[in-house]
């Protein structure tokens, strides 16, 4: 090994020799809830189709005004055009908003024999998964990213570079975890138990299992109450056929994940907690050998004024304050007092951000000031996109 | 500072739910709610249902297991117990409690039959989390459930799932009831929504003054409303006092404000006033303006609910245990019905 530079100054993310470069084909933007992941994807997205790239933005579920600024008025699971971008370059955009019962019905009517799928959608027990388990949102953005991989470069489907947004799940992880974990759903052993009896025709089916089987499902059925497993049996027979394509599509994506034309970009707010996941996804991201591009520290404090330390001008306008002058001497106070307190935010915004760059040296990092204002207009993104360039 | 009614109906509320959207400062907020509950004297339990160890880093003491473990004793005899409810743990105990299982709880285990019922079968996940909240609630001092013997707890927080999932979480009834309709399960759910939709229970939502909380604050509140339960109090996080009266603000908005002056003041305090300076002093205070303006649109549809209101500063050094208690008695007066009233009451802070 040689020895590398000691200092902590990490290399700059260059976001647009990414984007530019036509090797890569999938943006991922991926951290904890409500560091800006989607007005990220958003702004990439827009840049990149204004420098000639033909893009497709896959948001889950973003801010109204931020969806109406990229012209998606409902939620109909479809790219929509964006128009009213600068198109000179020879780029295009599109963008949709991921509607993940939408999205696990169509693979469930494009997987099975019409009269099963008609079955499987009026379960209870698929109602209830296709809406509400934990993973779902997760495992269908996965899909809806394979679905637009595959049909990519049609007429319709014009684009060459995906960006995805990830779903606002209690942990970055989850993203990466959930296919896997409604995977090992459907393997599972308990499933396999559910459905045995059925498939062997009746009770032979139980013997394979030993006579634990009847304890648990005795007590299972005391517990949740017959109906629910009834419900689980049927739907899970129904899906049958269906679970190997299940299973072979979710692991066709987390391949497509780690290829070389995918990167991810992990976004975190300047704070401690929204770093420490950022931490926690960067080192699952290299144990599971997926291509990171960086980190975006989003939404540092901006300081526009240059030549008095914090301290200088609070101890300036204690003076000003205390000299009782004219009204545009407790102006000014205020302005050292508004100006400290900016300077002293940032300063402890780069602290937080550098303690992430000394744990994860080589780790390219772009910080992108806050706007005054949020964002719901392509004006807006272009800003960003700008300042995610790192100019 | 506090706005809105001050004596809700809820003062005398046992359950506080606590939501939020992601980056609101949620766990925080639980904490500081939880230990001025505690300042009355009380004993109050502050639960997560998350796996992340918020508490634990909040109050900085060791992670929290499945037990309850003090985590504060304040100097007047209140405490915080904390607890990190884990779905496994919380079926495991819940089985072993009403069906005294032995061997097959290991093979329900072994068989995936936990992880199903945890992770995968919907709403039975929440009814756990919550059902052990629901326990804790009627517990007694004397270890049965019901009673005259006073309450283990006087309060209870629920540090719960972010704004976009709050609603789902708190209707498991109508989650399970579709799937498991008789059973334990579904009785429980039975018992666990009547104290959710009770007075004894109010949720409180946590955001900052930003369009996207906001906005996540109020379809919550609308949601919470719709399902029958009672919202509580909306506590502002993160609230920056502007540092120029309105005149500046809207001067420097508009850019008016008087640069040779200003220029003469600094210069005054002794400050070089270069161009560089002073330009970019006028455009730090047109940001600020412009952040004020919008954090006044926001509060304003947050005044709109009719919902008691509390702000919360920014903690120029982040959050730690001690700065946590700060933010403790600015909740007190809202949180505690006849704060002052008492030895060591309504006081976090020795």
């Amino acid at each position: 090994m040689s020895p590398g530079p000691v200092s902590t100054e990490p290399p700059l993310l260059n976001v647009d020799a990414l984007i530019d470069d036509p090797a890569t084909q999938i943006v991922v933007c991926c951290g904890s809830g409500g560091v800006g992941k989607t007005t990220t994807a958003a702004a990439l997205g827009l840049r990149a189709a204004e420098s000639g790239r033909k893009v497709v933005v896959l948001t889950i579920d973003p801010a109204r005004r931020l969806a109406q600024s990229l012209g998606l008025t409902e939620l109909d699971n479809t790219p929509r055009p964006v128009t009213d971008i600068d198109a000179s370059a020879g780029g295009s955009l599109h963008a949709m908003m991921l509607d993940m019962k939408r999205t696990f019905d169509e693979v469930v009517i494009a997987h099975s024999e019409p009269g099963k799928a008609e079955q499987i959608l009026a379960n209870p027990f698929y109602q209830a998964v296709s809406s509400s388990f934990a993973g779902t949102q997760e495992y269908m953005a996965m899909e809806k990213l394979g679905q637009l991989k595959a049909g990519a470069g049609t007429e319709d489907a014009p684009w060459d570079l995906i960006v995805v947004d990830t779903p606002p799940s209690r942990s970055a992880l989850d993203f990466l975890d959930a296919p896997n974990r409604l995977g090992s759903f459907l393997d599972g052993r308990f499933i396999r138990l559910l459905t045995a009896p059925a498939k062997a025709g009746g009770r032979a089916g139980l013997k394979v299992f030993g006579v634990g089987v009847q304890i648990v499902t005795s007590t299972m059925t005391k517990v949740l109450g017959g109906q629910m497993l009834s419900d689980v049996q049927t739907f899970v027979n129904a899906l049958d056929t269906m679970f190997g394509g299940f299973r072979e599509r979710a692991d066709e994506t987390y391949r497509l994940l780690s290829e070389d034309g995918t990167a991810f970009l992990v976004v975190a707010a300047p704070e401690r907690d929204a770093l420490r996941e950022a931490s926690f996804f960067v080192d699952r991201l290299e144990a599971d050998g997926m291509p990171l591009a960086g980190l975006v520290v989003n939404r540092i404090g901006r300081v526009s004024a240059t030549g008095v330390t914090p301290s200088r001008a609070l101890a300036a306008a204690e003076s000003l304050e205390e000299s009782g002058g004219p009204k545009s001497a407790s102006n000014a106070a205020g302005l050292l007092r508004l100006h400290a307190s900016l300077v002293r935010t940032a300063e402890r915004q780069r602290e937080l951000a550098d303690r992430f760059s000394r744990s994860h040296p080589g780790i390219p990092v772009v910080q992108v000031p806050a706007l005054g204002r949020d964002v719901h207009d392509l004006d807006g993104l272009r800003e960003i996109g700008h300042a995610l360039a790192g100019s | 500072m506090t706005t809105g009614p001050t004596d809700p109906s809820w003062a005398r509320a046992r359950l506080h739910v606590v939501t939020g959207k992601g980056g609101t400062g949620k766990t925080t907020v639980a904490s500081a709610i939880a230990l001025a509950l505690a300042s009355t004297p009380a004993h109050v339990l502050l639960t997560e249902v998350e796996g992340r160890q918020g508490i634990s880093q909040t109050f900085d003491v060791p992670p929290l297991g499945t037990d309850e473990t003090r985590v504060v004793r304040l100097p007047g005899g209140g405490e915080v117990v904390g607890l990190a409810i884990e779905p496994k743990a919380a079926l495991l105990e819940y089985l072993q409690l009403f069906y005294k299982l032995g061997r097959a709880g290991k093979l329900l285990e072994k068989f995936g039959a936990i992880d199903f019922a945890t992770t995968i079968a919907p709403g039975v996940r929440d009814v756990l989390l919550i059902g052990k909240i629901y326990e804790a609630n009627r517990r007694r001092r004397d270890g049965k459930h019901k009673g005259d013997a006073p309450h283990v707890y006087d309060g209870i927080v629920l540090d719960a799932p972010p704004t976009g999932r709050i609603g789902r979480f708190l209707s498991v009834n109508a989650e399970v009831a579709d799937l498991a309709r008789v059973g334990p399960i579904a009785s429980q759910a039975s018992s666990i929504t009547r104290l959710l939709e009770s007075e004894q229970t109010v949720v409180h939502l946590v955001t900052l003054l930003e369009e996207m909380p906001v906005q996540e604050t109020l379809e919550a509140i609308d949601d919470l409303r719709a399902k029958g339960l009672h919202p509580g109090a909306i506590i502002v996080n993160m609230v920056r006092e502007p540092l120029l009266d309105d005149t500046a603000l809207e001067q420097a908005r508009e850019g008016r404000l008087h640069k040779p002056s200003i220029r003469t003041q600094l210069g005054e305090a002794g400050v070089k006033a270069t161009p560089e300076l002073v330009d970019g002093l006028l455009e730090e205070a047109r940001d600020h303006a412009q952040r004020i303006d919008l954090e006044r649109e926001q509060l304003a549809l947050l005044e709109a609910t009719g919902l008691p209101i509390v702000q919360l500063p920014a903690l120029p050094g982040g959050v730690d245990s001690g700065s946590v208690r700060e933010l403790a008695d600015l909740l007190v007066p809202l949180f505690v019905r006849h704060a002052g009233v008492g030895p060591g009451s309504g006081r976090v802070r020795a």
